[in-house]
C-alpha cells in the first residue's frame, strides 16, 4: 500500500469545531477535536450518544448534515487541508483514498442497483476500468468479504441479501478503489452478536492484509477492543483521553473512561457491581465553565470549574485531558 | 433458590400468517411463520430468568405472549396454578406487566408522570381513591425520581428517567411477574447501570419475578439467575447462568458466548465463533433447526428434531442437542 512515509500520520485532525446553528441558538457538537491517524493503523473512537463522535468522523469526508458546518480547524490527508477541498476534488478523495462504512447497510445502499454494480461503480470511476474489468473486480471482492456464490449474487438487488450480507457488500464497495483509510461509523450496531464477530473478524483481517488504516466510531467498548489498537474517548464534543486499547481500557486516566468501565457490565467479571456515573451530559448550548465533565466527577476540585483542561501528552501514546488524573490510578489501585 | 412455580408456559406457538394473497388463501395454502414454535418454560417464584436470542428467534413474541398482548395460537399458559385464558381479563392482565425497549413509545405523550400513575391506580382499584395521590409519588420514589416529575411529561425526561417512569407504570400493580423486553437497549452505557442497579433493587425489596429479555449477554450475567437461549422459534438450552456460561451444552450457546466482544484484544487468526445466516422461518431445516449453521452436524441431525432434555433427573440443565450429553452418557456407560 502506498502510504505516507513512516512517522508521519496519515490523517490529521486539528482543532476542528462543527458549528450547528438550531432554533435554540449555536451548538458546537465537535468543539476542538485534534487526532491523527497513522498508517496501517485501527483507531476506534468512543463515547456516548451525543458526544460528537460521529460528527468528527462524518467531517472528514464532508459528509455533515445540512444544517452542520465545520467552522474552525484542519482535516490534513495528502498533504491537503479537506475541509478546504472543492467539491469536485473531494469526489476524487472520497471512496477512492478514504472510503466509509455506515451503520445502515440498507440506507447507504442504493435499493433499486444490483449490487454487483454498486460495488463496480467505485473502480470503474475512480480506477478507469472497463465495465468488463470492474465488473470481475466486483466479483473479486465479493469472494473476498465472503459472500457465497458471488456470480450469481452480482446480479441479486439489496433487499435480498441478510442485514450481515449487506454489510458485507458495504466492506466490499469500501475496498473496492483499495483506499488508504477506511471510516467506519458503528457499523455492527445494527448486527446480531453472532453476525457481528463475522463482520469485526473480516474487517479486522482485510484492513491487516492490506495495509489499510481504519478509524471506527462506536459507543461500544468491548468491539474497540476487537478491532482496533488506538483508542479515543470523546466527551461533549472533546477527546478526554487517548491511547492505546490496552493501556486505556486497563488503567483509564480519565474520570469519564474510569466511569464508562464501570458502569457497563463486563461478561468476563460476574458479580461486579455497576457503577453508574451520576447526572446526564451536559447541554452543548451551554457547556458548563472549566472542565466539561466536572459537574459529573467525584474528583472534582476547584481548579476544574475554572480552567478549561486541554489534552495533555504524557509519552507518545498516552494524552488526558483530566488535571487530576493521577486519583484514577489510585482508584484503581485501590480496587485490585 | 424456591422450586415454586410462578408461570409455566406448555407447548406454546405463535404463528402469523405471511403472504396473505388471495389466491393463496383460497386454495388454502396460506404460509404460516411459527414466531415460537413449541416452547415449554418454566419461571420460578422471585427469580430472574433471562431469555437470550438474536433478533427473529421468537423471544420478544414469547415474551409478549406471555404478558397476554399476543394471542397464542396453541398451548398454554398458567400463573400460580391457574390457566389464563386465551382473552384475559383485565384481573389477570394486572398481575403480568411489561416494561418495553423504547420507553417514549409506551408512554402516553399527552399525560404527565402523574396523570399516567394516577389513571392506571384508579382503573385498577389498586390503592383507595384517597390514596392515589400519596401512592403515586411513592412510586416514583421507589423508582428513584423527585416528586416533581409528577408535573412533568414524558418528553420532558431523558431516556433513563422515562425507562424509570416507565417501570413505575408496572410495578404500581404489584405484579406477580414482571416482564422487561430489552430494557436497557436503547440506553447509553452511564444510564444502562442505573436501570440495571434499580431492577436488582426493586427484585429485593418486592420480591418481584423477572422475565428478562435481552441480546445483551453481559447484562444477562450481571442480572439474571437462569438463562433460556432461543433459536428460530424454540427454546434450546435452558441452565442457571454460571452453569451456562462455564459450560454450554448445545453448539448455538457456546458459539452465542464465543461471539461477544471481550475487553480484551483476541486472537487475530481464529474463525468467527458461529458461520453463516440464520435460516428463512419459512424454509426452516429439517430436524435441528441449527444444523445449517452448525460445527458438528451428524446426519442423525437432519433426521430427527432433538428435544429440550436434562441429562438424567434432577438436573437443572437442558439442552436441544442430539450430543448435548454424549460424553457424559459416555462417560456413564464406563463406569457403569
Amino acid at each position: 500500500m502506498s502510504g505516507p512515509a513512516s512517522g508521519r500520520a496519515q490523517l490529521e485532525v486539528s482543532d476542528l469545531r462543527v458549528q450547528i446553528a438550531g432554533r435554540h441558538g449555536v451548538v458546537h457538537p465537535v468543539d476542538g477535536v485534534s487526532l491523527e491517524i497513522a498508517p496501517g493503523e485501527a483507531t476506534g473512537l468512543v463515547g456516548e450518544s451525543g458526544s460528537g463522535k460521529s460528527m468528527t468522523l462524518r467531517s472528514i469526508l464532508g459528509l455533515l448534515p445540512p444544517e452542520a458546518t465545520v467552522t474552525s480547524g484542519k482535516v490534513v490527508f495528502d498533504d491537503t487541508d479537506l475541509t478546504r477541498l472543492p467539491r469536485s476534488r473531494l469526489n476524487k478523495v472520497r471512496g477512492a483514498k478514504i472510503a466509509m462504512i455506515f451503520q445502515e447497510p440498507m440506507s447507504a445502499l442504493n435499493p433499486v442497483m444490483r449490487v454487483g454494480n454498486q460495488i463496480a461503480e467505485g473502480p470503474l470511476i475512480h480506477l478507469g476500468m472497463s465495465r468488463a474489468q470492474a465488473a470481475r473486480r466486483a466479483i473479486e471482492l465479493m469472494q473476498r468479504v465472503g459472500i457465497p456464490d458471488p456470480e450469481r449474487r452480482f446480479r441479486a438487488f439489496p433487499h435480498e441479501f441478510s442485514g450481515g450480507m449487506r454489510q458485507r457488500v458495504m466492506i466490499a464497495m469500501a475496498l473496492s478503489c483499495d483506499p488508504e483509510l477506511i471510516l467506519c461509523d458503528e457499523p455492527t450496531t445494527a448486527l446480531d452478536v453472532t453476525i457481528q464477530d463475522q463482520i469485526l473478524r473480516l474487517l479486522a483481517r482485510l484492513c491487516r492484509e492490506s495495509g489499510t488504516s481504519l478509524m471506527f466510531v462506536t459507543h461500544d467498548l468491548p468491539v474497540v477492543a476487537q478491532v482496533c489498537h488506538q483508542v479515543a474517548v470523546m466527551y461533549a464534543g472533546r477527546i478526554v483521553e487517548r491511547g492505546t486499547v490496552s493501556q486505556v481500557f486497563s488503567r483509564p486516566l480519565h474520570p469519564y473512561t474510569l466511569g464508562l468501565l464501570r458502569s457497563a457490565p463486563d461478561v468476563d467479571r460476574p458479580g461486579q457491581s455497576l457503577v453508574p456515573i451520576g447526572g446526564s451530559p451536559p447541554s452543548l448550548a451551554s457547556p458548563p465553565a472549566g472542565c466539561r465533565f466536572h459537574p459529573r466527577c467525584k474528583f472534582a476540585e476547584e481548579d476544574c470549574k475554572v480552567s478549561d483542561p486541554p489534552l495533555r501528552l504524557l509519552d507518545a501514546s498516552r494524552a488526558t485531558a483530566c488535571l487530576h488524573y493521577e486519583r484514577c490510578l489510585d482508584e484503581i489501585g485501590a480496587d485490585t | 433458590m424456591s422450586a415454586q412455580v410462578m408461570l409455566e408456559a406448555t407447548g406454546v406457538e405463535v404463528g402469523f400468517p405471511v403472504g396473505s394473497s388471495l389466491g393463496a388463501r383460497l386454495r388454502h395454502q396460506q404460509h404460516v411463520l411459527h414466531a415460537v414454535d413449541g416452547v415449554d418454560l418454566t419461571v420460578r417464584k422471585g427469580e430472574a430468568l433471562a431469555l437470550v436470542g438474536e433478533s427473529g428467534s421468537g423471544k420478544s413474541t414469547l415474551a409478549r405472549a406471555i404478558a397476554g398482548i399476543q394471542r397464542t395460537s396453541r398451548g398454554q399458559i398458567t400463573l400460580d396454578g391457574r390457566v389464563l385464558p386465551a382473552r384475559r381479563p383485565s384481573a389477570e392482565r394486572r398481575k403480568i406487566q411489561m416494561v418495553f425497549q423504547d420507553p417514549y413509545s409506551s408512554l402516553n405523550p399527552r399525560l404527565t408522570v402523574g396523570g399516567i400513575l394516577r389513571e392506571l391506580l384508579r382503573a385498577h382499584h389498586v390503592v383507595p381513591r384517597g390514596e392515589v395521590d400519596s401512592h403515586a409519588r411513592q412510586l416514583l420514589r421507589m423508582v428513584g425520581l423527585d416528586e416533581d416529575a409528577m408535573h412533568a411529561l414524558p418528553r420532558q425526561f431523558s431516556g433513563g428517567q422515562r425507562q424509570r417512569v416507565a417501570i413505575a407504570r408496572a410495578i404500581a400493580l404489584r405484579p406477580e411477574l414482571l416482564v422487561a423486553d430489552e430494557p436497557v437497549s436503547a440506553l447509553d452505557v452511564s444510564v444502562q447501570a442505573t436501570i440495571l442497579n434499580l431492577l436488582q433493587e426493586l427484585r429485593g425489596e418486592l420480591g418481584l419475578t423477572l422475565l428478562f429479555i435481552s441480546h445483551n449477554l453481559a447484562v444477562v450475567r450481571h442480572l439474571c439467575d437462569r438463562v433460556a437461549v432461543m433459536y428460530m422459534g424454540r427454546i434450546i438450552e435452558v441452565a442457571p447462568t454460571e452453569e451456562l456460561f462455564r459450560d454450554p451444552r448445545h453448539p448455538y450457546t457456546a458459539g452465542l458466548l464465543a461471539a461477544i466482544p471481550r475487553m480484551t484484544a483476541r486472537d487475530e487468526g481464529e474463525a468467527p465463533a458461529v458461520r453463516g445466516d440464520p435460516p428463512s422461518p419459512l424454509r426452516l431445516p429439517t430436524g435441528c433447526r441449527f444444523r445449517s449453521r452448525c460445527p458438528m452436524a451428524q446426519p442423525v441431525c437432519a433426521e430427527r428434531d432433538p428435544q429440550l432434555a436434562p441429562p438424567g433427573p434432577g438436573s437443572e440443565h437442558s439442552a436441544a442437542c442430539h450430543f448435548a450429553w454424549a460424553a457424559q452418557a459416555a462417560n456413564a456407560a464406563e463406569t457403569g
